[in-house]
């Protein structure tokens, strides 16, 4: 298994013969931050073109195909209307807050995407408590959504922003129990931690029933959290037109549109971590030419083919299913979702007392 | 209407196997055939059905000649006026007598609601639908179409 | 029973022509007393006013001609009343017998200048406020001088007023509140994803539900009644497609009918089989569409596209027979205009036997969804009653439990031969509106199926004279659309253009009742319940 932090090492030591310390450490941060945004626009763009072709797949459709060969020039094209668009000011609105909104929301995605760990070595935010951290940043996206829905002076926006308000607030509660169920599993909150127990198995196998139901909870709630189909009340298009970004234009609305791939890219690649080993190939425990053959394959591509895997599946459901209702929404989650959460939670921890687990 | 009322527990299983069913439908469809015409790359195969209106002509015989005699009839039936019809009176040189002949046919594609009835008011049929459908042009005076220009052309 | 005898029980000072259908000729001054009894007088209950038509007879003053049937017995009678005031002419109105005069009398305001007293809402429904004249009046001036293109916006009013008769005979105008300053007052359209066109809705919300609605028309009206006053019977044939797009085969096969009817014309028996398998191919293309959109204004994508897939096939058929997609110009004043194409019947077929598994698949991925399901079941219940009172005809009224099938109640074309069931549901809610369209394709199918190989020979067309001329008199037909009973109302003066051509519109009533069931739902509520209700904006504005 190759591991990054060779490469990373080399660097850092270069870096150390040049100059003092202190300027390396500035100079690595800012290369980190610099390829952190670069990877992010990167796979922002995979999973637009991506949702593209699998929605159309979907409905019988070829999706986008005139904009080079199979479309894939498209999404160039899109980001170059969307940049040079104009951005309106609208009336009214309170300017300041207005502006603000879109960087809020991209700030919390952009501080979660960076506590995901892509392959052995690459995980930029490590430390014990992760996840704690993970939670927390990818929680400040709701902000942004609110004062984005309250400064665009808008009556549509306004209840865009207060059914996600409503939505996310509640949602993240299953996600925390549904990721809780895991750290209880593996008593540790680091990520990289938590992808290293999950050499001999990952831990939808070690788990078995309540990692399992952890694992299809965490899928509804996160789906439910980055406010995609059936979930997308706050941009129901047919009722709200877009929600609370329906005053945006321009770049700020490409901010927007960006944080909610990568939102979903986020919460796929947290499950594939969490729940489908991150980068840690299949292993089966006794077949041991079929392990090293498994080693072989690079850590990262492990980890994007389950990422991609899970944000098919969020499409493939997204695609499907009509919309909730705002009242059905928060039943689903109060009445459903959050007394199987700490059921579950309860069974997993009888599991790991017990040592039911594998 | 079947109206059953479920158990917590069983409500749950219930609506999960809707919503499975549902993906189910939707993972067939993902493998079948797309249903997309592409369009104008398939202009050469694409077939238009015969009774397909899409623009007002004139069709003219081997000799370039239309059956016109420019009665007016279509312009009467005509509930938009977008047809209009120039005539004058020829003295045919061999009988001697005088006869309606068609100067212009004016019809304006861009009010045309395709409703047929001059078609079925004209007498000789001198006009017909054919199915062009390529319309688009970048101003309207462009629509306005004089059908028996071929005509005058060999005049 | 002697519907005569009992309503000169009631008032003894009305006339009557016999003819066709009863009609009772009242004084403004009686009219009112007059619908009372005939609507509350237990052996007559007319309870549904099928059309209310706003008549000039010129020297005969302004007037209205109300149709009313019997859901209970099945009777029909035409009312009409007259005020030869043209100054201010008032009638007294009948909204609070049939809730579904409401908007019926606005527009009779909008056209005539008529004022309702008693009408909670005396504005106009379709033109500008700021529009000057009665348009459908035969002396209203057209100059464009008058009434030139506005570029200004039109402010709405949150007042309306209403015209009350005093003790000592004077009309007093009353104005009310519609919308107070503090009410959170939502617009949705008439640009709005959901709406299905030009409609616009003014919601006041508590939070997300919804506390009281007003519907604004006329962002699509044509006049197309004012245009065929003007214009010769086959021409107004043009115009019928472009109201209820969806149900452009049976629209015109309406206004077909009225004219033959009128005229005395024997339809050959090919003609009517030909018109009745059309009818129904349209009937399941614009359910297809219902479908469709519903699912898209559910937010489940996916399945809107399945329908337009399949909606494809029969565009395709249509275009192969009558040369249109959407515009059909198909019917003609006694017969239709081309005969079919020889790949029809095959196609058909061929169509039957690919839809019905589609039809299983449809239900799969959306109406066995328990998203679905708990989106429709429940919500936006409209009652036997209330559908009825407002004229709610169509799938909205047969998901009330109201049988109120024009194909069942008057048959016409072939429906009186060929076998197939109403369907009809007792619930209200929007699952019974949407089930009952799901299941009436495969009623329509099952229609198709007996009449197509059956198709005798004959004429596809009678000779008709090359100018049309409709005698003197009074016709009303009607035929069920996709969406409720399309009705058209001719009165001639035996020339060739009509004196007044009238089209019941199908959509009307249902968004007249659309306040009433969506009080207390939620804004996606609305949406389900207006996707429900598949009312076409061009149907409702003319």
């Amino acid at each position: 298994m190759f591991d990054f932090s060779v490469v990373t090492n080399w660097i850092h030591g270069l870096l150390v013969s040049v100059m003092p310390l202190g300027l390396a450490s500035f100079v690595e941060c800012v290369l980190i931050g610099i390829c952190i945004m670069l990877m992010y626009a990167v796979i922002a763009m995979i999973m637009i073109f991506m949702e593209r072709k699998v929605c159309a797949s979907f409905q019988c459709r070829l999706g986008p195909n005139r904009v080079g060969p199979w479309g894939l020039c498209q999404l160039f094209a899109d980001v170059i209307k969307m940049l040079i668009k104009e951005i309106i000011v609208i009336r009214h609105s309170d300017r300041f807050l207005y502006n603000l909104a879109p960087y809020i929301v991209i700030l919390g995605s952009i501080l979660a995407f960076a506590c995901i760990p892509i392959n052995k070595g690459i995980e930029v935010l490590d430390f014990n408590v992760g996840i704690f951290f993970f939670m927390a940043a990818s929680s400040i996206g709701v902000v942004g959504i609110l004062l984005a829905g309250w400064s665009s002076n808008n009556k549509y926006s306004l209840i865009g922003a207060m059914r996600s308000g409503a939505q996310m607030i509640s949602y993240e509660l299953s996600v925390g129990l549904s990721i809780m169920t895991i750290v209880v599993l593996t008593d540790t909150m680091q990520f990289s931690e938590i992808v290293e127990r999950q050499a001999d198995g990952w831990f939808i196998f070690k788990g078995h029933i309540p990692a399992l139901i952890a694992f299809v909870t965490y899928l509804i709630a996160g789906n439910a959290e980055v406010n995609r189909g059936p979930f997308d009340l706050p941009e129901a298009e047919s009722e709200l037109t877009a929600g609370y970004h329906t005053e945006y234009s321009g770049m700020h609305f490409g901010l927007f549109y960006l944080a909610e791939f990568m939102n979903l890219f986020i919460v796929s690649s947290i499950a594939a971590t969490v729940f489908l080993g991150g980068w840690m190939p299949l292993h089966i425990a006794g077949w041991n030419g079929f392990n090293q053959i498994m080693d072989y394959i690079p850590g990262f591509v492990w980890f994007f083919g389950k990422a991609f895997f899970v944000v098919w599946l969020l499409m493939w459901i997204k695609w499907t299913f009509p919309r909730l209702r705002v009242d059905q929404i928060l039943h689903l989650e109060w009445k459903i979702l959050v007394p199987i959460g700490l059921a579950n939670l309860l069974l997993m921890t009888v599991c790991v007392v017990f040592g039911w687990h594998f | 209407m079947e109206n059953k009322k479920y158990s917590y527990m069983g409500g749950i299983f219930h609506g999960l196997k809707t919503l499975l069913t549902g993906m189910k439908v939707t993972w067939i469809e993902f493998f079948t055939k797309k249903t997309t015409e592409q369009y104008p790359e398939n202009r050469n195969s694409l077939v238009m059905f015969e009774r397909f209106r899409g623009t007002l002509t004139m069709p003219v015989d081997e000799n370039g000649r239309n059956k016109c005699i420019a009665c007016g009839l279509c312009e009467n039936a005509c509930p938009n006026g977008t047809i209009h019809v120039e005539s004058e009176m020829v003295t045919d040189e061999e009988t001697g007598k005088k006869k309606k002949v068609l100067v212009r046919y004016r019809y304006d594609l861009g009010s045309c609601m395709f409703c047929q009835l001059c078609v079925n008011a004209c007498p000789t049929g001198a006009i017909a639908f054919s199915t062009a459908f390529e319309h688009a042009v970048y101003t309207r005076d462009k629509l306005v179409k004089t059908l028996n220009r071929t005509t005058d052309k060999q005049s | 029973m002697n519907i005569q005898e009992k309503i000169t029980g009631y008032i003894p000072q009305v006339q009557f022509v016999e003819g066709d259908t009863l009609w009772a000729v009242v004084a403004p001054a009686h009219l009112h007393d007059l619908a009372k009894a005939l609507r509350e007088d237990a052996d007559m209950q007319f309870d549904f006013l099928r059309s209310l038509t706003g008549m000039d007879w010129g020297e005969d003053g302004l007037g209205v001609v109300y149709h009313l049937e019997s859901t209970r017995f099945g009777f029909q009678l035409v009312m009409k009343t007259a005020t030869t005031d043209r100054e201010h002419p008032e009638l007294p109105t009948v909204c609070d017998i049939w809730k579904g005069a409401e908007l019926n009398e606005r527009e009779v305001f909008d056209y005539f200048g008529i004022v309702f007293t008693g009408h909670p809402d005396m504005r106009r429904l379709y033109l500008r406020d700021d529009w000057v004249g009665y348009p459908l009046r035969k002396d209203f001036d057209e100059s464009k001088e008058i009434n030139p293109l506005r570029m200004t916006n039109e402010v709405t009013s949150d007042v309306t007023s209403t015209i009350e008769i005093d003790e000592h005979g004077h009309a007093v105008e009353k104005t009310r509140v519609l919308f107070e300053d503090d009410e959170y007052v939502v617009n949705i359209g008439p640009q709005h994803p959901a709406t299905h066109g030009v409609l616009r809705f003014r919601v006041s919300l508590e939070g997300e539900v919804i506390k009281k609605l007003q519907v604004h028309c006329g962002y699509i009206h044509r006049g197309i009644e004012k245009m065929c006053e003007s214009l010769t019977y086959p021409q107004t044939l043009a115009l019928t497609d472009r109201l209820d797009y969806l149900g452009a085969m049976q629209s015109r096969h309406a206004l077909c009918m009225c004219i033959e009817k009128a005229m005395g014309v024997e339809i050959p028996e090919r003609v009517q089989y030909i018109r009745t398998i059309m009818d129904e191919l349209q009937r399941i293309d614009s359910h297809l569409l219902f479908f469709s959109t519903l699912c898209m204004d559910l937010g489940a994508l996916t399945a809107f596209f399945y329908g337009f897939r399949d909606r494809e096939k029969i565009l395709d058929i249509f275009e192969e027979t009558t040369g249109g997609r959407l515009i059909l110009n198909y019917n003609v004043i006694g017969g239709v205009q081309a005969d079919i194409h020889p790949n029809f019947v095959k196609r058909v077929k061929d169509f039957i036997a690919y839809m019905r598994p589609q039809l299983k698949e449809y239900h799969e991925v959306f109406s066995g969804n328990i998203i679905a399901q708990q989106r429709m079941k429940g919500v936006g219940v409209l009652s036997r009653e209330d559908a009825i009172s407002f004229g709610a005809t169509g799938g909205t009224g047969r998901a009330s439990g109201w049988a109120c099938d024009v194909r069942k109640r008057h048959p016409y074309a072939m429906y009186g031969k060929v076998h197939f069931n109403e369907i009809v549901f007792q619930e209200g809610d929007c699952y019974a509106r949407y089930m009952v369209r799901m299941k009436e394709i495969e009623e329509s199918m099952n229609i198709i199926e007996q009449l197509i190989d059956n198709i005798p020979e004959g004429e596809y067309q009678v000779k008709m004279k090359p100018v049309i001329r409709v005698p003197e008199g009074s016709y009303y037909s009607a035929v069920e659309t996709s969406r409720g009973e399309f009705g058209v109302y001719i009165e001639s003066r035996g020339e060739k253009y009509p004196y007044r051509m009238k089209f019941r519109s199908t959509g009307l009533p249902l968004i007249s009742c659309l306040d009433t069931i969506t009080r207390g739902g939620k804004i996606a509520d609305l949406i389900a319940i207006g996707g429900t209700l598949d009312y076409i904006v061009p149907d409702i504005d003319r």
